[in-house]
């Protein structure tokens, strides 16, 4: 089969925003050829909000790993529409340089002219509600307000699609719950798609519109849960619980599997 | 039940900037008074007691001739002021050790770079580089005077020699130490190529390289030195090297202790003027410099 990674001409229209057609991908292990992921076809809908979940070994960062360009698939044809935007558990902001200057190099590698990178960049700062933190060094900023810039950088890009993978999973609790409303507020505000990874369970619940469940080793998709309870949810309401619940009976089956032999 | 009415937006940007309050620590200079005490009286202190140790050692040892007094050495400093001498001999070496140093600078980085960027050169040449900082840059000076003469040519060849490796290897590891995670997010932003290199590999990797930079000083003055005091010529002027050698040719010992007083005088203050304030700039800015 064809290996592919391409990105949508402009002038087609475009009724995704990821398209992943049987990806597979394997590396070199120990044992041989490792297969990590294995017939993934993921179509994420424009101005979409879809979760990935599973345990430890289910390829997750791999797979956002393939749709973000940084590795190739064995097998199957991703696409996407233009080169989406990549939000990783570490902030990944470059200590050298201001939170302002983070989100002004975002903007130069793209080609915003100089004059207008400042106006940009203190616009995508108030989005993330950091206003007055442009001249702000990285280590002077809490965790949260690190993501958010780091959120804030990765809007700069104007992608169509933002790839994130486990953004929260560092931070405590309290953060963790008000970034959750950021995030679903601003998806809302900009429209843009998300492809959101993470082991938490509810996280993905509270987040998403569509959750997807992969299977570890090699990763599968297993299940498919359509979320519709209205945002703005609450981790700890009742629906979003009750979900919950469900989809972590399944991830827990999923897990036993693997100690049974 | 809820005695305000907010939106849950507004609600989660209140509890934001509450956090965002909670979690931001007010960092403040320290004042000059604490910079006194932490950080200038305590070399006062040790200086005096060196002194104290000196003046105390002068009359058991009894011989001038192998210990001076200290005020015969401060005589001789004073007599070299008035001759108008004390600074001709202090630039002679600086100038000579800032421009060999200049030009160790536009030869090491560009080799740092492509020592750490290209795997062959790097096998070819690596250890050979890590190699030459641990060999004695004074064993250059015999062979330099042989190829180039009794000429400056020939000092800038033995600073070359012993600060060239030092700056490439700090930018050699400055860049091996990038975190991968800063590439991969710059690739994702676009910055691949020379636009990664000068994006994120160079800044992420200035930290190395200044401390490269500051090593690279040392070698610079000691090989300097060594070079100054083996090699005479009256073409060559007196820097503190030929002084120290006419100190000792002369017997003259407060002369050597001059002159070895202004070899580390210049080393230190050349570092606390420029290297130092350079490394703790670039430290402080990424947060990488512990508060004492």
């Amino acid at each position: 089969m064809a290996t592919t990674t391409t990105l949508a001409k402009a002038d087609e229209t475009v009724e995704y925003a990821a398209r992943l057609e049987h990806v597979s991908k394997s590396f070199a292990g120990p044992g041989g050829q490792q297969l990590v992921l294995d017939d993934i076809s993921i179509d994420v809908a424009p101005g979409e909000f879809v979760t990935l979940l599973g345990a430890s070994g289910c390829g997750k960062s791999t797979l956002l790993n393939l749709v973000a360009g940084l590795d190739q698939p064995s097998t199957g044809a991703i696409t996407t529409d233009g080169r989406p935007a990549l939000m990783f558990q570490e902030h990944a902001l470059f200590p050298w340089l201001t939170a302002g200057k983070n989100i002004e190099l975002a903007l130069k590698l793209r080609g915003v002219p100089k004059p207008e990178r400042r106006d940009k960049a203190e616009e995508l700062l108030e989005l993330v509600r950091l206003k007055g933190a442009y001249g702000k060094r990285v280590h002077e900023l809490s965790g949260g307000m690190r993501q958010r810039v780091a959120l804030a950088r990765a809007l700069g890009q104007e992608s169509n699609l933002m790839l994130m993978d486990e953004p929260f999973a560092a931070l405590d609790a309290i953060t963790r719950d008000v970034l959750h409303d950021e995030i679903t507020r601003i998806w809302t505000e900009t429209g843009i798609s998300v492809l959101f990874v993470t082991h938490n369970v509810r996280e993905a619940v509270r987040l998403a519109q569509r959750v997807i469940l992969l299977s570890s080793r090699p990763g599968r998709i297993a299940r498919e849960w359509t979320v519709d309870i209205p945002q703005p949810r609450r981790i700890e309401d009742a629906p979003v619980a009750e979900l919950a619940r469900e989809i972590t009976e399944e991830l827990r089956g999923e897990i036993r599997r693997h100690g049974q032999h | 039940m809820a005695s305000t009415d907010t939106t849950p937006a507004q609600d989660a940007g209140s509890v934001e900037a509450g956090l965002d309050a909670l979690e931001t620590q007010a960092t403040g200079r320290p004042t000059l008074r604490q910079t006194l005490v932490n950080k200038i009286l305590p070399p006062v202190i040790a200086l005096a007691v060196v002194l104290a140790v000196w003046a105390l050692l002068y009359p058991v040892v009894d011989d001038p001739s192998k210990l001076p007094s200290p005020a015969a050495v401060g005589s001789t400093f004073k007599e070299a002021w008035l001759q108008g001498d004390l600074l001709g001999y202090i630039w002679t070496s600086v100038s000579r050790g800032l421009l060999g140093f200049f030009f160790a600078l536009l030869i090491g980085t560009p080799l740092g770079l492509i020592v750490a960027r290209v795997k062959f050169i790097r096998a070819a040449i690596g250890p050979i580089l890590s190699g030459l900082q641990s060999l004695p840059s004074v064993a250059w000076v015999p062979p330099a005077v042989i190829w180039l003469g009794l000429n400056n040519s020939m000092m800038y060849a033995v600073i070359l020699l012993g600060a060239v490796p030092s700056i490439a290897n700090g930018l050699v590891s400055g860049v091996d130490q990038v975190p991968p995670l800063f590439l991969r997010a710059g690739r994702t932003m676009g910055a691949t190529g020379i636009k990664g290199i000068w994006h994120i590999t160079l800044p992420a990797a200035l930290p190395g390289y200044v401390a490269g930079l500051k090593q690279g000083w040392a070698f610079s003055w000691r090989s300097l030195m060594a070079a100054e005091i083996i090699a005479q010529f009256p073409d060559l002027g007196v820097g503190l090297g030929q002084l120290l050698e006419n100190g000792r040719t002369n017997s003259d010992m407060a002369m050597v202790f001059e002159a070895i007083l202004l070899i580390l005088f210049v080393g230190i203050a050349i570092d606390l003027l420029i290297f130092s304030p350079l490394e703790r700039w670039v430290l402080r800015s990424r947060g990488l410099l512990v508060k004492s």
